[in-house]
C-alpha cells in the first residue's frame, strides 16, 4: 500500500467543507483524481451536484482554479482556457504545465452538455472531462436524465398506477465519446481506488482530449443508505452493471473481470427507486433489465478480446 | 457570509466576477452539525491501511507524518462509509450515536 500512502502525503487539493449530502460518491472521485495530478491544476465545473455544493460564496473548497461553468458550456470553457494556455505558451508567455479538468455530472454531460462535450473532442483540447454519473438530476430534486437506467423511480418518471418508473435505457456515452475517436475513454468506479488512480494519470498524460465516466452513488436519489456507497460501486462492477474498461487509442481492455458475475438483483435490491422492480407484476421489467445488462457485459468482451 | 474580520461584506467590496480568492475556504465553514451517527478512531487496532482515507467524501480524516491520527469532527457529515471499509481484522473505527461526548 506505498502507492496510497504517497497520496494521502500530499495537501488535499479538495477540503472538507462542501455541502455534498453524507455518503455522496462524487468527492470520493474528486479527491482520489486530484491525488495523482502533478501540475497547478485549473477544473471547469458545470452546474450539477459539485458545482453548487463546493463554491457557495465566500467558500470554496478547491486549492485549485475552478470556474463556475454554465450547465451546457463546461467543455467549452475548458476549452477556452486550454487555448488561452497555448496561445501564452506559442508567444513564450509562459513555460508552466497545468493540468485542465473539466468536471459535470450526468445531466451535463449525457443531455445538456453533449454537444459542448462533442465540441471539445472534435477539436482535440488537451483536456480531461469527468462525468460524475449519479443518473439522475439529484441536485433539483432527483429527475429523470438519459443517464437513468431502465425501470428506475425518479420524481419525473414516478411509480404508481400509470407508471413503473423510466421506460427507456440508458444513453450509451461512451459509444458517443468514441464515435469522436479521442485517444482516451475509460469507466471507473470510486470503490476501485487503484483502478481509477491509474486511470486518470493516464487520462492527465493524455495528448488530446480524455473522458472519464464514473459511476458515483447518490444515497438521496437512489434511496440507499449513506454507509454503503462503496459496497454499492462494487456490487454494480460485480453484476456488470458498471464494467471497469478503458480503450487507448481505439484499443479496448477489460480491467475487471468478476470471478462470479452476480445476479443483477443484487445490485438492485440495496436501492429503494428498484423496490418496485421485485413485485410479481413488474418481473419484466427486472428481465429486460438484466438482459440489457447482459447483452452490454457480451458486446464489452467481445471489443476487449482478450485484453 | 462574512470575511476574515467578522464583517459583513456589501456589494461595492466584492471581487468583480465574484472571485473567491482564498482557495480551500471551505474548510472554515463546519459541516459536522450534520452528523447523527459519529465514527470513533481507536489507535491501538488501527493498521495504517489509509482506505478510510481514500473513501471519505468529506476529506474528514486526519493524516500527520504518514499515519492517519483521526476523524475531523468539525467536516465529517457521518455517512458511515469510513466504518463500513475499515477492514474487519482491524475494526479501528466504530459508528456510536451522536451526543455528549463530542
Amino acid at each position: 500500500m506505498g502507492h496510497i500512502k504517497e497520496l494521502a502525503g500530499k495537501e488535499g487539493l479538495f477540503t472538507g467543507g462542501h455541502r455534498l449530502c453524507a455518503g455522496c460518491g462524487i468527492p470520493v472521485v474528486v479527491r482520489q483524481f486530484l491525488a495523482v495530478t502533478e501540475h497547478p491544476v485549473i477544473v471547469a465545473a458545470g452546474t450539477g451536484c459539485l458545482q453548487v455544493a463546493s463554491a457557495i460564496y465566500p467558500y470554496t473548497a478547491w486549492r485549485t482554479g475552478f470556474i463556475h461553468s454554465a450547465f451546457a458550456n463546461t467543455a467549452s470553457t475548458i476549452s477556452g482556457v486550454e487555448a488561452a494556455y497555448k496561445a501564452l505558451k506559442r508567444k513564450g508567455l509562459t513555460d508552466k504545465e497545468f493540468h485542465f479538468i473539466a468536471i459535470a455530472g450526468d445531466g451535463g454531460t449525457y443531455d445538456i452538455g453533449l454537444q459542448a462535450l462533442s465540441g471539445m473532442l472534435e477539436r482535440g483540447h488537451r483536456v480531461v472531462y469527468i462525468c460524475n454519473d449519479n443518473e439522475g438530476y439529484m441536485n433539483t430534486g432527483v429527475q429523470a436524465s438519459s443517464a437513468t437506467p431502465l425501470g428506475a423511480d425518479t420524481t419525473t418518471t414516478p411509480v404508481g398506477a400509470r407508471s413503473k418508473g423510466k421506460e427507456r435505457e440508458r444513453k450509451d456515452i461512451i459509444g458517443i465519446v468514441l464515435a469522436h475517436n479521442v485517444p482516451y475513454v475509460a469507466q471507473v468506479s470510486p470503490a476501485h481506488w487503484h483502478d481509477l488512480t491509474s486511470k486518470a494519470k493516464k487520462a492527465l498524460k493524455t495528448e488530446g482530449p480524455s473522458f472519464i465516466n464514473s459511476l458515483t452513488p447518490c444515497p438521496r436519489g437512489w434511496r440507499s443508505e449513506t454507509h454503503i456507497s462503496m459496497e454499492l460501486c462494487r456490487l454494480a462492477v460485480d453484476t456488470c452493471y458498471w464494467p471497469l474498461f478503458e480503450v487507448e487509442e481505439g484499443v479496448w481492455r477489460l480491467n475487471y473481470r468478476p470471478r462470479i458475475k452476480r445476479p443483477l438483483a443484487d445490485y438492485l435490491r440495496t436501492q429503494a427507486r428498484f423496490k418496485h422492480l421485485f413485485l410479481p407484476e413488474n418481473k419484466d421489467i427486472l428481465e429486460n433489465l438484466q438482459a440489457s445488462v447482459d447483452r452490454q457485459w457480451e458486446q464489452i468482451l467481445k471489443l476487449c478480446d482478450g485484453n | 457570509m462574512y470575511d476574515e474580520t467578522g464583517n459583513k461584506p456589501g456589494w461595492q467590496s466584492l471581487p468583480r466576477g465574484g472571485v473567491i480568492k482564498r482557495p480551500g475556504s471551505a474548510s472554515a465553514y463546519e459541516t459536522g452539525e450534520w452528523r447523527l451517527e459519529k465514527p470513533v478512531y481507536n489507535t491501538e487496532h488501527c493498521i495504517q491501511c489509509f482506505l478510510c482515507w481514500v473513501y471519505c467524501p468529506d476529506s474528514a480524516i486526519d493524516v500527520r507524518d504518514g499515519k492517519v491520527i483521526g476523524v475531523d469532527y468539525y467536516h465529517c457529515k457521518g455517512c458511515g462509509i469510513c466504518v463500513q471499509e475499515c477492514p474487519r481484522t482491524g475494526r479501528a473505527l466504530d459508528m456510536v450515536p451522536e451526543g455528549d461526548n463530542k
